[in-house]
């Protein structure tokens, strides 16, 4: 079964386009990367997900349910974070946290209070105190203490000190381990590379590619460095040019025989050829142009 | 019930604000009767000569002389027009702002359905309605004891009640609008206790106006037919409650099936 399943789910708002006929598995167990440039519509697919937008098209089942039909068995089992945490004013941490808590008709003040003295969070603090990493760790409280099944985070970590950054990623393996899925969306590309299991990039709001983190890390595309180069060379499948004191370096997308035959017709004293970052092969995935 | 009472918690300080300013006011209304007493006949002719003036505010059907007189139209000017304000901004705020403040995000992704969201809050209006009328009804009548004024308990009863009912009304009106709202609807809900005030005025200073009594809810608090009748003007009321239950069912309608924004 699947944590996450959407099949041809669509999404327009009047004209705008927000999602476009986006077909994503997300295994149960996964620690599944989301990525994309702004408005490419990964919000707009979560917000589908959990049923606070209904789609113009498509179908999505969240751990085997419809997301619609069966929208609060779904949210039940989901802990949910936005991009931005937005919170009642004039409430206190520990309120907004019991409040939360009270929605799902649980009793989870350990759970909370465990949480918070993980992520250094004081919950004695009023709202509207806080700094936007303090509202932040307030939502991922929330979106953990009461155990869910499916993670869905927005930006998790924006706003985090590097601190509770390494505590949060801490507890979400904890949770993975445990069984629990976490679907990620971020724009921090060696999060995706250092946690997840599996990867999806979304552009113009359609799904480019969704696959292993490690097969993603693998397309074929070398980084290839020239020096003692005099100008930037002209080749056919090279993305990324940068050319800097006698020195070019690009990446190549074409076949190893293509590179050696193009690097023929150089004059250069010196090359390497390299693979590429992970980051730098999603930042590929951004442009207009696949790798 | 959570979000009942959390929504009682949020309004506790409106809820303060409005009925301590209603309650304050009706009670130095009344506390000033005495005060006045000597120079009512003076008032009374007076209002007599203004005509239209006295007429848009029902000032010509009763006895400013006598206490229920003086109390029909003082005190349930100042108690209508200040609970319709506070009834519009419940209402219209009910809804609207948790989208507006963008904890609708929040609330929307508990398991809660939007059709106990909605009936959760619309108690909450109506439960801190029926608190601020009690508190300044309490408050009046201690000052009606204290003054030892002749009073009609009955009809002063009826005038709250008939405002209670136009309170709700009102709030359920807005409550409806607010579920079509993304942002702030102070605007409207203000405007609109204001706007259905002026439709009353206008409603008794011109004949061809009188159908304006069925939209206004102004129409069934209209403290000179109660003192002088000792009842309600049915007719406008079940129009009234009509609304409101169109407002409810628009509530539901449109918030049950509308994006939320983010």
């Amino acid at each position: 079964m699947f944590a996450i399943k959407t099949e041809k789910l669509t999404k327009f708002y009047g004209q705008a386009r927000g999602i476009v006929e986006v077909d994503l598995q997300v295994p149960q167990g996964d620690f599944f990367g989301f990525i994309g440039p702004n408005g490419a519509g990964k919000s707009t697919l979560i917000r589908t997900l959990l049923g606070l937008i209904a789609p113009t098209g498509g179908k999505a089942e969240i751990l085997g349910r419809d997301c619609i039909a069966d929208k609060l068995d779904n949210l039940r089992d989901i802990g949910y974070l936005p991009s931005e945490t937005a919170l009642y004013r004039g409430m206190r941490v520990r309120d907004i946290l019991a409040l939360s808590a009270k929605l799902r008709h649980l009793d989870c003040t350990e759970a909370a209070s465990d949480l918070a003295a993980r992520l250094g969070l004081d919950i004695t603090r009023k709202i509207e105190e806080l700094s936007f990493g303090n509202r932040k760790k307030v939502g991922l409280v929330c979106a953990l203490q009461h155990d869910p099944k499916l993670y869905i985070l927005d930006e998790p970590t924006s706003g985090l000190d590097p601190l509770a950054q390494k505590e949060f990623f801490a507890i979400l393996e904890e949770r993975n381990r445990a069984g629990a899925t976490v679907f990620l969306s971020s724009h921090v590309l060696p999060e995706i590379a250092r946690h997840c299991k599996h990867a999806a990039v979304i552009r113009e709001g359609r799904l480019l590619v969704c696959d292993s983190v490690s097969s993603l890390a693998h397309t074929g595309v070398k980084r290839v460095i020239l020096r003692g180069i005099t100008a930037p060379p002209v080749i056919e499948q090279a993305r990324n040019m940068q050319f800097n004191e006698n020195a070019a370096q690009f990446l190549f997308s074409g076949t190893p025989t293509e590179l050696l035959h193009a690097l023929s017709a150089l004059q250069f004293s010196d090359f390497s050829v390299t693979d590429p970052e992970l980051d730098e092969i999603f930042l590929h995935y951004y442009a207009k142009e696949m790798p | 019930m959570t979000l009942f009472w959390h929504e009682l918690r949020r309004g506790r300080l409106m809820l303060a604000v409005f009925t301590g300013a209603i309650a304050f006011m009706l009670g130095i209304c009344v506390l000033i009767y005495p005060e006045m007493t000597g120079e009512m006949a003076e008032i009374s002719n007076m209002f007599a000569d203004m005509g239209a003036f006295s007429e848009a505010f029902g000032m010509d059907q009763l006895n400013f002389g006598e206490f229920m007189g003086y109390f029909g139209i003082e005190c349930g000017n100042t108690l209508g027009l200040g609970g319709a304000l506070f009834a519009a901004l419940l209402g219209i705020g009910a809804l609207a702002k948790e989208e507006k403040d963008k904890t609708a995000e929040f609330l929307l992704t508990h398991p809660i359905s939007r059709t106990r969201v909605v009936t959760e809050k619309l108690l909450a209006v109506l439960a801190q309605l029926l608190a601020m009328n009690v508190g300044v009804v309490a408050v009046t009548l201690l000052a009606i004891l204290a003054v030892g004024v002749e009073a009609n308990t009955a009809t002063v009863l009826l005038l709250f009640l008939a405002n209670l009912l136009m309170q709700i009304e009102i709030a359920a009106v807005t409550f409806g609008i607010s579920a079509f709202l993304h942002g702030n609807g102070l605007g409207i809900g203000l405007g609109l206790a204001f706007g259905l005030y002026f439709l009353q005025i206008l409603s008794n200073l011109i004949d061809g106006t009188k159908f304006l009594k069925f939209i206004t809810p102004f129409s069934y608090t209209d403290g000179s037919y109660i003192v002088a009748q000792g009842k309600l003007e049915v007719k406008y009321l079940f129009t009234g409650l009509a609304l409101a239950l169109v407002g409810v069912a628009a509530a539901l309608w449109q918030y049950r099936k509308k994006d939320i924004a983010s």
